[in-house]
């Protein structure tokens, strides 16, 4: 759909006060592949999307983006939030054409619109509330607005965190579908194994807080993804991050 | 074995319109019984016939209209000004950092000074006319307008206002299509708080110095002792602020379709 953007991470630092977040990525986000952060909680991963997002100043190291976004495309880095931050006063077609009012007229921001909501199956949709659809649907329409707007990068932020294990099933097989025709540079943040091996090309797995990367797993794009020997890749993410993630738990406790 | 007892229910009370209707009802229809009856001294407080009587004869010979325009003029004007003055204050409060202190400074300094005790003031700076009406009125709907939509600012949600600077909305845009909407309930809710206000501060402001105006012909009659006159007027303010309630409600009916 669009041409893809790569980004490079380099030296990239946050600390909120005295807090410190991350520490130390140097990381290569690579054009046209899905690259999932993966990591136990409080690693610092919506912090560091935030970063590459330019929403989130980096207290040391800088973000680059290299790259050509494609004509047509409106808003190269574009954010898929975990809480689809959805506007309440809008229908859903007014949510999705949000981003498209200070750049394209009413005629073809409407057919942008229709476009992107029969892609992402909600056209019968057009004119309801975001209070009157579910979780899952909620998240297609802030799939849709941001499909909408012909992004270089997704960048996306536990966008299935907050649905049930059955919407979650479902969407997966739909964002992996939309991702491989839209050819985005995405990069995924989760704390779902399944889902990082069900997307990721790249999965980075970053320590317990400050973050760092601390493993890079990398697999074929081509290979199928209902391959059994992909659970041994799941196998070995859970081993890389099972210490962390109890070390995690155990300081959220005690905070 | 029993019955699991229901122990749910309740904490869930409803309007139901018909019964405010029937209260207002019996009410009226208890004062009239006993003004009738003798029981209420008519002197002091007419029977509500008596009282429609008085309001049918002030409508047609167009005294009515001659005071209730005046007044409704004057509530347009400087609650409309006040409001439009405060909703501008209050987001400017409520978005930039360099007006947040110094507005709030002033708004928590003269928010408590009763009004009323300002209209004097207001007529020695504004004379004795429409200019100290209008800015007791004003100042009346500025402070809880300016308050009202500061609150309402502060609770849009913050990843709303992110998700518009992700995709690069200008300033003016997220203040537009985001900021605005969001505390556009807390702006009506206080709509209702200064259109309150605003009547009993009319009132006050046309009993010092006016000759037109509900508040003037109250005072007149009650000088007069013409409590059916006065029992009139009294009626109309109530007539006045229901209907304003129930046009603040027919705007947030309009505007709050997504709740």
């Amino acid at each position: 759909m669009t041409g893809g953007l790569g980004l490079t991470l380099r030296g990239v630092g946050h600390a909120f006060g005295a807090l410190h977040v991350l520490d130390g990525i140097d990381l290569e986000i690579e054009p046209g592949r899905v690259t999932v952060l993966i990591g136990p909680s409080g690693c610092g991963k919506s912090t560091l999307l935030g970063i590459m997002g330019g929403l989130i100043a980096p207290t040391t190291g800088s973000v680059l983006q290299a790259g050509t976004p494609a004509a047509d495309c409106l808003n190269p880095l574009t954010y898929v939030f975990q809480d689809f931050a959805l506007l309440p006063w809008r229908s859903v077609a007014g949510n999705v054409a949000l981003p498209l009012e200070a750049h394209l007229p009413a005629g073809p921001r409407a057919e942008r619109v229709r476009e992107v909501l029969a892609l992402t199956g909600l056209s019968d949709f057009a004119e309801a509330w975001p209070r009157q659809l579910s979780g899952g649907m909620r998240q297609r329409v802030g799939i849709a607005r941001a499909l909408a707007v012909r992004p270089a990068c997704l960048l996306m932020d536990e966008p299935l965190s907050a649905l049930d294990a059955q919407t979650r099933a479902l969407l997966l097989d739909e964002f992996a579908d939309l991702i491989a025709r839209a050819g985005t540079t995405t990069v995924y943040v989760t704390h779902n194994l399944s889902e990082a091996v069900r997307l990721g090309h790249a999965i980075v797995v970053l320590s317990r807080r400050p973050g760092r990367v601390r493993e890079i797993l990398r697999i074929d794009p081509e290979q199928d993804r209902a391959d059994p020997a992909l659970a041994a890749v799941e196998d070995q993410l859970w081993s890389l991050i099972r210490d962390d993630a109890a070390q995690a738990e155990r300081e959220m406790a005690a905070r | 074995m029993t019955p699991v007892p229901f122990r749910g229910g309740g904490f869930a009370p409803r309007d139901r319109g018909w019964a405010g209707a029937i209260t207002l009802l019996a009410v009226v229809a208890a004062w009239q019984a006993g003004a009738s009856a003798g029981v209420i001294p008519t002197l002091f407080l007419p029977a509500p016939i008596t009282i429609g009587r008085t309001l049918w004869h002030l409508a047609i010979s167009g005294e009515l209209w001659n005071h209730l325009s005046a007044s409704l003029w004057r509530l347009g004007i400087g609650w409309s000004l006040g409001t439009i003055c405060g909703i501008g204050v209050g987001l400017a409060a409520g978005l930039w950092s360099a007006f947040r202190s110094p507005i709030m400074a002033v708004v928590a300094a003269l928010f408590p000074i009763p009004k009323i005790a300002l209209i004097p003031l207001f007529i020695i700076w504004f004379g004795i006319g429409e200019g100290s009406k209008l800015a007791t009125l004003s100042l009346g709907a500025f402070f809880p307008t300016v308050i009202a939509t500061m609150g309402g600012v502060d609770n849009v949600p913050r990843n709303l206002i992110r998700m518009g600077q992700s995709f690069g909305l200008s300033t003016g845009a997220i203040i537009r299509t985001i900021i605005l909407p969001g505390a556009l309930p807390a702006i009506l809710s206080g709509f209702r708080v200064t259109s309150s206000i605003a009547i009993v501060l009319l009132v006050a402001a046309e009993m010092i110095g006016a000759d037109r105006g509900i508040g003037a012909f109250v005072l007149a009659a009650g000088n007069l002792y013409d409590t059916d006159a006065l029992m009139a007027g009294i009626v109309m303010l109530s007539v006045l602020g229901l209907s304003v309630a129930a046009l603040i409600g027919s705007l947030e009916r309009a505007l709050l379709t997504w709740r």
